[in-house]
C-alpha cells in the first residue's frame, strides 16, 4: 500500500518537529527515513501510524484519508526502539494479541502465530516470557506481533537502537530478507547512515522537521542534494574550499597542472585503508582514503610532496 | 520459509535458558518447583554472615516484642476461659451483629476504594491540570490525621446539621471507613503507573486494541498486585478502624463496629469478651491478607 504525506506541519510547544512535510512512499518498497536525533523522522512516523496527530496537512495510506482516523482503526504496524513487550503475557499470546482482539477463531490463531514465530526464529520459546528473550529475539517478537494483524503498512521505529552492534548487523540483513519475502509497504526510522543504505531501496534524509532530500540509497551518496545530506551519508573532507569525499581525492606523485599542491602529515592504516592527513600549499587540512595496495604503489611516506585532484 | 539467521547469529541470541518450555502451563510450573528445590536445600545450608545475623535478630526480636507477643497475648487471654466461653462471647447476637456490619462495610470500602484510588492514581499520573501538586497533598490527608480528627472531620459534612445528614446510619460509617482508607490504593498504583512504558500501550493500539481493550488487557494487569496489595491494606484498615467511625456511629448497637463493641467489653471488664472479638478480627483481618497474596499470585502465574 502507498504512503502519502501532505504538507504535514507538527508543533511541541515552541519546538517545530514537522514543518510541512510531504512525503510520497511506493507500495510495497523499504523505504528509510533517515537523520540526525531530535530531527523530526519518529515524529514522520508516529503521524503516519496515528500515534501523535498533525497540527495541519494529510496522510493518506493506500490513497485513503487517515489523518483523524486513531492508530487502533488504522491497520498498520507499529516496532518500537525499545520493543514495547507486553511482559505480562508469553511469547505465543504476544504475537496472537492482534489476532485475539479481532475474535479470530482458536485454530487460526495457533497456526498463524506458529507460522510467524517459525518466521522470526522463535518458534522454540513460545511459552517463554519476554523478559527470558535477548534483545534481538524480542525485537523479532515485536515483529512478529505486527505482522500477525496483517498490516497494511509497517512502520519501524529505530527497531534497532537499542541492540548491540553485531545483532544490529544480523538483524538488519534479516530485515531486508524478510521484507522481500512478505513485500509489505515498509517504514524504517533510523538515524544510522549505514543502516538506511544498507536496507533500504529509497531513502527520505530528514533533518530539521523537513525532507532534504529523496532518492535510491545510490543516488544520494553519489549526487547529494546539499552539504548536510553529504556529510551526514558518509565521509567528507574539504578540498579547495568544497566538500569532498576522502576516496574521490586523487594523490599524484608527480606535479600536475589541475592539482593541488600538498604534504603528508601523516599516515595512518586502517584495516583495509590507509587514511592519508595532508596539507595543501594554502594550509588546508584535508584527509584522503586510499587502499593499502594503492598507498605501497604510490610509496607514500609522511613528508613527502604530493599533488591533489577529484575524481569524476 | 527461507529467511534464516546465520548460525553464529542465533547461537549468540540465545538468552540464558530459564525453567522448562513444557506444553501445558500446569506441568511447567511443576517442573519449576521441582527445580526449586535444591536451590532452597543450599540456601539454608549456607550460614549467615555476622551483618546479616544482626539484621535478622534484631528484625526477630522487633517482631516480636512490637507484633507477636502482643498478638499471642490476646490469644491466649481469649483462650484462658476455654473453648465454650469463647464461643459464647463471639456468638452473642451483638457481636455477631456487629462483626457481619464491620466485614460488610470494609468489604464495600475496599471494592470501592480499589477502584478509586486506581482512577485517582491513574489522573495524577497520567494527566496535568492546575492544582495537581495541591491533590497530591490532599490525597495523604486521611494518612496524618489522628483518626478520631478524622471522624470529627467526617462529622462536620456528614453529621447532623452537615451537608449530607448520615449520622447515626450505617452509611455514615462507610463515609467514615472510605476517607480513612482512601490512600492505601492510590499510594501503591502511583508507582507502579509512572514506571509503566507507554509505548506498549501504544502497541496495543497500532494492533487494533481500542482505549477499553488497551487498559483491561495491558495496563490494568502489571497494575493488579499493587491494586491487590493497596486493598487488602485497606480492607485490613477498615476492620480494626475505631476513631474514625466513633463520633458518626452515633453509638447505636446497628451501626457498631466490632472494634467498638470489643471496647464495651473492656469498659464493662469482661476481658476475655474483649480478646475473644479482637481474635476473631485479627483472624479475618489475616485471612483476607492472605487471600489477597494468593490471588495475586494466580494472577502473577497465569498473566
Amino acid at each position: 500500500m502507498s504512503i502519502q504525506a501532505q504538507g504535514v506541519t507538527k508543533r511541541f510547544g515552541p519546538f517545530v518537529a514537522l514543518d510541512d512535510v510531504s512525503l510520497d512512499v511506493r507500495p510495497g518498497g523499504l523505504t528509510a527515513l533517515l537523520g540526525p536525533s531530535g530531527g523530526g523522522k519518529s515524529t514522520l512516523l508516529r503521524v503516519i501510524g496515528g500515534l501523535e496527530t498533525p497540527d495541519s496537512g494529510e496522510v493518506r495510506i493506500d490513497g485513503r484519508d487517515m489523518t483523524r482516523v486513531p492508530a487502533h482503526e488504522r491497520g498498520v504496524g507499529f516496532v518500537f526502539q525499545h520493543y514495547a513487550a507486553f511482559e505480562h503475557l508469553s511469547v505465543f499470546r504476544n504475537v496472537a494479541f492482534g489476532l485475539e482482539i479481532r475474535k479470530r477463531p482458536k485454530d487460526e490463531i495457533r497456526r498463524k502465530v506458529g507460522e510467524l514465530l517459525e518466521l522470526v526464529h522463535l518458534e522454540a520459546f513460545a511459552d517463554r516470557r519476554p523478559a527470558q528473550l535477548s534483545g534481538g529475539q524480542r525485537q523479532r517478537m515485536a515483529l512478529a506481533r505486527a505482522l500477525a494483524a496483517e498490516p497494511s503498512v509497517l512502520l519501524l521505529d529505530e527497531p534497532f537502537g537499542a541492540l548491540d552492534t553485531k545483532v544490529r548487523r544480523e538483524l538488519r540483513a534479516w530485515l531486508r530478507r524478510l521484507h522481500d519475502e512478505v513485500q509489505v509497504t515498509t517504514v524504517v526510522v533510523t538515524h544510522d547512515q549505514e543502516e538506511a543504505l544498507e536496507v533500504a531501496d529509497e531513502v527520505v534524509v530528514v533533518n530539521h522537521g523537513r525532507v532534504e532530500q529523496v532518492g535510491p540509497p545510490d543516488e544520494l551518496y553519489d549526487k547529494p542534494a546539499n552539504d548536510f545530506v553529504m556529510e551526514f551519508l558518509g565521509p567528507v573532507t574539504t578540498l579547495g574550499g568544497r566538500l569532498v569525499r576522502p576516496h574521490d581525492v586523487e594523490i599524484l606523485t608527480e606535479r600536475s597542472a589541475s592539482a593541488l599542491p600538498a604534504r603528508v602529515a601523516r599516515l595512518q592504516r586502517v584495516g583495509f585503508d590507509v587514511r592519508a592527513d595532508v596539507t595543501t600549499s594554502e594550509g588546508e587540512a584535508a584527509w584522503v582514503q586510499l587502499t593499502r595496495a594503492h598507498a605501497d604503489a604510490l610509496a607514500l611516506a609522511e613528508g613527502a610532496d604530493v599533488w591533489l585532484r577529484t575524481r569524476g | 520459509m527461507t529467511t534464516t539467521l546465520d548460525p553464529t547469529g542465533a547461537a549468540t541470541e540465545v538468552a540464558a535458558p530459564v525453567g522448562v518450555s513444557g506444553k501445558g502451563a500446569r506441568r511447567g510450573r511443576a517442573a519449576r518447583r521441582r527445580e526449586r528445590t535444591p536451590d532452597v536445600a543450599d540456601q539454608q545450608r549456607r550460614p549467615l554472615g555476622v551483618g546479616s545475623g544482626t539484621g535478622l535478630g534484631v528484625l526477630v526480636l522487633f517482631l516480636s516484642l512490637v507484633v507477636l507477643l502482643p498478638l499471642a497475648a490476646v490469644v491466649l487471654e481469649a483462650a484462658g476461659a476455654g473453648w465454650g466461653s469463647f464461643w459464647d462471647a463471639i456468638t452473642t447476637p451483638q457481636a455477631v451483629r456487629s462483626l457481619v456490619f464491620t466485614v460488610t462495610a470494609s468489604a464495600i470500602v475496599t471494592v470501592v476504594n480499589a477502584v478509586m484510588g486506581t482512577v485517582i492514581a491513574w489522573v495524577l499520573v497520567r494527566d496535568e491540570f492546575p492544582g495537581k501538586r495541591l491533590v497530591e497533598l490532599v490525597i495523604d490527608i486521611p494518612f496524618a490525621l489522628p483518626t478520631i480528627v478524622a471522624g470529627l472531620v467526617v462529622l462536620a459534612v456528614y453529621g447532623r446539621g452537615g451537608v449530607v445528614d448520615l449520622f447515626a446510619t450505617r452509611g455514615g460509617v462507610v463515609v467514615a471507613l472510605l476517607f480513612v482508607t482512601l490512600p492505601f490504593v492510590v499510594r501503591a498504583v502511583q508507582p507502579v503507573l509512572i514506571g509503566l512504558d507507554r509505548s506498549r500501550e501504544q502497541a496495543a493500539a497500532t494492533l487494533g486494541a481500542r482505549p477499553s481493550t488497551v487498559f483491561r488487557r495491558i495496563v490494568l494487569p502489571p497494575l493488579f498486585p499493587a491494586i491487590a496489595s493497596g486493598a487488602a491494606l485497606a480492607f485490613a484498615r477498615a476492620m480494626g478502624e475505631y476513631g474514625s467511625v466513633l463520633l458518626i456511629s452515633g453509638g447505636l448497637a446497628k451501626t457498631q463496629v466490632s472494634s467498638m463493641y470489643a471496647y464495651g467489653l473492656y469498659e464493662a471488664y469482661d476481658f476475655p469478651g474483649a480478646a475473644a472479638t479482637a481474635t476473631v478480627l485479627l483472624v479475618v483481618s489475616l485471612a483476607v491478607l492472605i487471600g489477597f497474596e494468593l490471588l495475586q499470585r494466580r494472577v502473577a502465574r497465569r498473566g
